[in-house]
């Protein structure tokens, strides 16, 4: 162990800051192209569902530049792209799946010549009516997996038995990525038929995977690598995968590198996103707003495949509960088929959904009561004795989500504020304020168990020099720094001797995405089990030399130490690799302790919770329904903090995304099955003004009682869900307009949602 | 005899192209020609701001710096400028302070919007005039989406090295770059081709109609916040195309006693700095008009030349009483703007025509204008309506009205039916506002698109002219917006 530490828990900039800044991080469409590198552009789909008659290619490979048209047909191994279940093909085949669904691939000698050419094919296809909406799906009885259900106790008795009920449907829309940049590959055939990717991708070995499997290679020739990407947040999960499997076919058919970048309206279309839920709720309550039981059914939007599906709506199953104990539960959900794009991964995973339905059960509680949605929310906490989820694991640190509401309440003036609005309501005939407090607890670990391991490559150099390699990814979340800062401080070196390198398939094996916010939890600790095995060795060579034992070898000061003994690591390395010792190590991790499984519905599938709490005030014009957020109060667990920097950024990052989701950004589809907002100016992310000006977050102090690294807390998903407050402090303002009333707005608020309910619970006249 | 090379400053140098396509946009030539790959693309419709750059250019003998999206904006809209991009601000290990303070306050974490971000605040650091808050900074990067920081440390980083004016190199060197950018001025037409494909920059007004004459079919173009995105997504390859930007007498701006008449090539930057005159709400919509890089590269011909149903200007300027000049040849004719629009995306243009100028009527003492812009986002998004109303008011009634929106039909429009109920009645009467928004279901067909259905659209219509007559009635604004008027002003 080292004695002390240098790096950890510092808030040093991301690695790649000066670069960013300077425009010299190169992302996969920056690295030089190989001479001779072809350009691929992607045929669409014109209809959402229907037999593919033919794809009308002449003009296409007459067109200038064309260098070659690919279909299906030209697919040496499977043309299966999908993570899972075998249900997504790399190129349409008989038939088609949803608008925009990629049918051929050109490969011409330009970039824009590939793309002209891609819109002259006249493809015929048999037109049958799609399925677009959820409730086309319900009616059709279409999904992509069975219904899963999980609950505990006897809800039809309880609701039964409650004093009160309420129920109703609400609907929590999707949300597009909108990584900065684009999806993009570039594959460059080498010899014997190995396949080098540079793909910009959360999971370089699916790549691999798909690659191979596409390619009828075996996984052994094909490389992925990933230096870094322009945002991913759950979008290159899975479905980096497709572009960078039709690169390296194109390379393979072409004998030349190949370079896919997607247009933004392209990207936009044909990439998955956020799921769009319908919550069909029934809650049984007391007097005091004691919940004695939920009924709850997510009505989930898959899309045309499985792909990640199970995992999130199973997650935002395990987020029904939110932060609250519910003695009778009945957890129920679909997941649907929609001829529409497959919605896939996207921070927060599913969790997002399933909380925010939970907050508008307690919001419409307290409505019912005429209380405060924040007495609502701290009676029904989970605490000692309260302490069993839905789902068989037990909440064992309840401790900490009522600290931090209790403090937040306390330094956001919650009560104080709460009675100022209310006098300034009284007094505003236009506009009115809203008010909300909530929490967030977030499960960390993947639900799928084989997913929670990570490997680790530690090369130390004779010059003391080394060379970090990990299977996570680096997507602007700050995890090569972090882990760089680990290893610094376990070999007790400085940060100029780490070196960051490109995530490769090559030299760490078979990974888990980078996801699930685990990223630090699973490679930061396979990296220190590869630094501890070096560490290991060294300290027994230079025991050897300084006859001593091996406990007494200290890292420190960029020095192996015994009592006033010193030697640098450098020369310590040189010695070792003069007594032929190996300085190259591999770690491998493993979360322990998880139980969940998923045929019994019991057990436990985190290895641990996340905690938050946001404060957020609004103010909404009740005749425009425009509204602004002008106050936001953020405490959140982090554990101990490996960079408060970088964990500040991705609270207020995650924050800000999820505000947008529940607010601005709204996903059109028409009836068709095409989508409307399919670029920045028809889909709106939130600006810099959207960003309040009061916005205060801190870190709550402690550390995780678990083992993780330095017991730290991941961040990553869980900051997204503290945007609920957002949401709920809309619903607020909007209640003091018809007290009692449940309010009728659904996600995401536009201005015109807002306005809809404002004319359902107020039609009169304000003027 | 037009000068056939195009001539922009670069890194102290000066680059000499003639042969590029016409449609060629600034980002392609840096990315695929140049090998610069600093300058990000991120949207190509010039929304997201990834790929802006600083272009410079000299005003009245001054350098001004202004951020371009340059995923639309043509190469050849760089004749006679000086190109900046995110690779020339450090000085070898040295950041600039813009970059120094995003690294500082941990600005970046993806970085791919992080190039343009520190490019657009490049621009403001040498725009500083003595003053810099928050709500200037917003206004900045209002063009710039992050996805990944919330913006916090963007805004905290503009603020501290924005905070004065610049003293970096670009500014040492400001009285070098000055004289190299004067001498590349010859004042000489630039067409760069042949008859059949070329890339046309004239400089007169004159030049450009016997141009379009000859070239009817060319494809007039100014800043290509529009036709940028034709080029783009559209895939249009424009053989012929003629651009604006060096036509002086397009771009200039005389104002009299009785009115303004602004030049079709006159920035929106530039017309929101003399609308902005007029009355508090037209500085508001201008704020909120597209984005720094679109108004410093758009223009006020083009906004109303393209004919949008959704464009924000028109209906303010027809509220305001403007007349549009065109120019054909030798021959030129006036008509009251609302006249131009004839149908959705049809124009009363004829091929080789042009819009010469704008003639805006300065509003009386007795004149009250209020302007509403509704969309889903306040800042860089289209309406999903927009109402401009003026009234002119003597002595609690009104004499007179002019009512039009934008987003409410195929064409930007006037509300006649509204106008009548309004003329001549007590402005105090609640009730009289309450009929003017019942009228308005007369005048109005909106449609239901992705940004609103049409039913939002009418009652959000019909409650603007209610807030906005409350408004001009006396209730402050305080009590009716998020963010109120300023007090209004008048030339």
């Amino acid at each position: 162990m080292s004695d002390t530490l240098r790096h950890v828990s510092r808030a040093l900039p991301h690695d790649s800051a000066r670069k960013h800044v300077a425009g010299s991080a190169a992302y996969v469409d920056d690295l030089p192209e190989p001479q001779g590198t072809l350009h691929l552009a992607i045929g669409l789909s014109p209809a959402a569902r229907g037999r593919l008659i033919d794809l009308g290619l002449d003009a296409v490979r007459a067109a200038p530049g064309v260098v070659a048209v690919l279909t299906s047909d030209d697919i040496p191994g499977r043309n299966d792209i999908a993570p899972a279940f075998n249900d997504e093909p790399l190129l349409a085949a008989h038939c088609v799946l949803y608008f925009g669904q990629p049918i051929f691939l050109v490969v011409a000698t330009t970039r824009d010549a590939a793309r002209i050419a891609a819109r002259m094919a006249r493809p015929v296809i048999e037109k049958e009516t799609p399925s677009v909406t959820i409730e086309d799906a319900l009616a059709r009885g279409e999904t992509v997996l069975p219904d899963y259900a999980f609950g505990r106790g006897n809800v039809p008795r309880a609701l039964a038995e409650a004093p009160l009920r309420a129920s109703g449907q609400f609907r929590i829309g999707g949300q597009e990525h909108f990584y900065l940049e684009g999806q993009v590959a570039l594959a460059i055939p080498g010899e014997d038929g190995e396949m080098l990717v540079h793909s910009s991708t959360q999971h370089p070995t699916e790549v691999q995977h798909v690659v191979a499997r596409i390619l009828d290679v075996p996984q052994a020739l094909v490389t992925c690598e990933t230096r870094r990407m322009g945002g991913a947040f759950g979008g290159k999960e899975s479905q980096a995968t497709q572009w960078a499997a039709l690169a390296a076919l194109a390379a393979r058919a072409t004998g030349h590198a190949c370079k896919l970048r997607l247009d933004r309206d392209d990207d936009m279309q044909i990439t998955g996103k956020r799921h769009d839920m319908r919550a069909d709720w029934e809650i049984g309550f007391d007097r005091d707003g004691v919940i004695h039981a939920v009924d709850l059914q997510l009505n989930a939007r898959c899309g045309c495949s499985a792909d990640l599906s199970q995992g999130v709506v199973d997650r935002a199953m395990f987020h029904a509960d939110n932060a609250y104990f519910i003695p009778n539960a009945d957890i129920r959900s679909k997941r649907l088929k929609t001829d529409t794009v497959s919605n896939t991964a996207f921070r927060g995973f599913g969790g997002p959904q399933g909380m925010l339905a939970m907050e508008r059960m307690i919001d419409a509680v307290a409505w019912s009561l005429g209380k405060d949605p924040l007495d609502i929310r701290k009676a029904n906490l989970y605490r000692v004795g309260h302490d069993e989820t839905p789902y068989g694991m037990r909440v064992t640190d309840s401790g900490t989500i009522h600290a931090i509401i209790t403090q937040l309440e306390e330094s956001a003036r919650y009560r104080e504020r709460r009675a100022e609005i209310a006098v300034f309501n009284a007094q505003s005939p236009v506009l009115k304020k809203g008010l909300a407090l909530t929490p967030v607890k977030f499960g960390i670990s993947f639900t799928l168990k084989a997913l929670n391991q990570a490997g680790a490559l530690v090369n130390v150099y004779a010059d003391g020099s080394v060379r970090l390699n990990h299977g996570g990814t680096e997507m602007g979340q700050g995890l090569y720094q972090k882990i760089a800062q680990l290893v610094a401080d376990e070999f007790g070196i400085g940060m100029e001797r780490v070196r960051i390198t490109a995530t490769t398939t090559a030299k760490v094996p078979n990974t888990s995405p980078t996801a699930a916010s685990a990223g630090t939890d699973l490679n930061g600790m396979a990296a220190l089990m590869a630094c501890r095995e070096i560490k290991a060795r060294l300290a027994a060579h230079l025991a050897k030399i300084w006859d001593c034992d091996t406990g007494e070898i200290r890292f420190a000061e960029d020095s192996l130490w015994a009592g006033n003994r010193r030697m640098s690591f450098g020369d310590a390395a040189a010695s070792a690799i003069r007594e032929r010792i190996s300085l190259s190590s591999t770690g491998f991790y493993a979360t322990p302790d998880l139980t969940w499984d998923r045929e019994k519905r019991w057990g436990r599938p985190f290895y641990y919770f996340a905690y938050g709490a946001a404060c957020s005030e609004v103010i909404v014009d009740m005749l425009t329904g425009e509204n602004r957020v002008t106050r936001v109060d953020i405490l959140h667990d982090v554990g101990r903090s490996l960079n408060p920097a970088i964990d500040m950024g991705q609270i207020e990052g995650g924050f800000v995304q999820g505000m947008g989701w529940l607010t601005t950004e709204e996903l059109v589809y028409d009836a068709d099955g095409r989508l409307r907002t399919h670029a920045p100016s028809t889909y709106k992310i939130p600006v810099a003004s959207d960003v309040p000006q009061h916005f205060n977050v801190a870190l709550h102090p402690g550390v995780n009682r678990e083992e993780t690294v330095h017991r730290s807390k991941a961040v990553g998903e869980p900051p997204v869900m503290l945007a609920i407050s957002v949401f709920a402090a809309l619903c607020d303002a909007l209640n003091h307009l018809a007290p009692g009333k449940l309010v009728p707005l659904d996600a995401p608020a536009t201005p015109e949602a807002i306005l809809r309910a404002v004319r359902a619970l107020a039609p009169g006249d304000v003027f | 005899m037009p000068r056939r090379v195009l001539r922009f400053l670069r890194r102290g140098r000066v680059i000499s192209l003639s042969g590029f396509a016409p449609t060629t946009t600034i980002l392609d030539w840096l990315r695929l020609d140049e090998r610069s790959t600093g300058t990000k693309e991120g949207c190509a419709e010039g929304d997201c701001g990834a790929c802006t750059v600083v272009v410079a250019r000299l005003r009245d003998g001054q350098l001004v710096h202004e951020p371009v999206n340059a995923c639309i904006a043509l190469l050849g809209s760089l004749d006679g400028a000086e190109l900046i991009t995110v690779e020339d601000l450090a000085e070898g290990d040295t950041l600039h302070p813009v970059q120094e303070a995003m690294v500082q306050h941990h600005g970046a974490q993806c970085g791919f919007c992080t190039p343009g971000i520190v490019m657009s605040l490049f621009a403001l650091h040498h725009a500083h005039d003595g003053e810099m808050d928050r709500s200037r900074v917003e206004n900045a990067l209002a063009g710039n989406l992050c996805r990944c920081t919330g913006y916090k440390p963007i805004i905290a980083a503009a603020l501290e090295s924005c905070a004065r004016p610049a003293e970096d190199r670009f500014a040492r060197t400001a009285s070098e770059r000055i004289a190299a950018l004067a001498a590349m001025n010859d004042g000489r037409p630039l067409l760069v081709g042949d008859d059949n494909r070329f890339f046309a920059a004239p400089t007169t007004c004159d030049g450009l109609a016997d141009l379009l004459l000859r070239h009817p079919d060319a494809q007039l173009v100014a800043g290509a916040t529009d036709v940028g995105l034709w080029i783009t997504k559209g895939l249009r390859r424009f053989d012929q195309m003629i651009t604006l930007q060096r036509v002086t007498d397009l771009a200039l701006i005389e104002t009299n006693e009785d009115e303004i008449c602004m030049g079709a090539a006159v920035s929106l930057a530039d017309a929101a700095s003399i609308l902005g005159q007029f009355d508090d709400d037209l500085e508001i919509m201008l704020d909120r008009f597209g984005s720094q890089q679109i108004r410093s590269a758009g223009t006020v011909g083009g906004n109303i030349g393209n004919g949008s149903p959704i464009g924000d200007l028109a209906p303010c300027l027809i509220a305001l009483g403007a007349t549009l000049e065109l120019r054909r040849g030798e021959a030129i004719r006036s008509l009251p703007l609302e006249d131009f629009f004839l149908a959705y995306r049809k124009q009363d243009r004829a091929p080789g025509e042009f819009i010469t100028r704008i003639i805006v009527p300065r509003p009386g003492p007795q004149d009250l204008i209020r302007i509403t812009k509704i969309s889903k986002r306040r800042d860089e998004d289209i309406s999903s309506m927009l109402m401009a109303l003026r009234l002119t008011v003597d002595e609690g009634r009104i004499a007179m009205a002019r009512l039009a929106f934008g987003g409410m039909a195929g064409i930007p429009c006037r509300a006649p039916a509204a106008e009548g109920v309004l003329k001549g009645q007590l402005l105090a009467d609640a009730a009289l506002w309450r009929r003017t928004a019942a009228a308005l279901a007369e005048d109005l067909q909106p449609l239901s698109d992705l940004r609103a259905s049409a039913d939002y659209r009418m009652q959000v219509a019909q409650n603007s002219v209610i807030k906005a007559l409350a408004e001009m009635a006396g209730i402050p604004s305080h009590l009716t917006r998020i963010v109120p008027r300023r007090e209004t002003r008048h030339v």
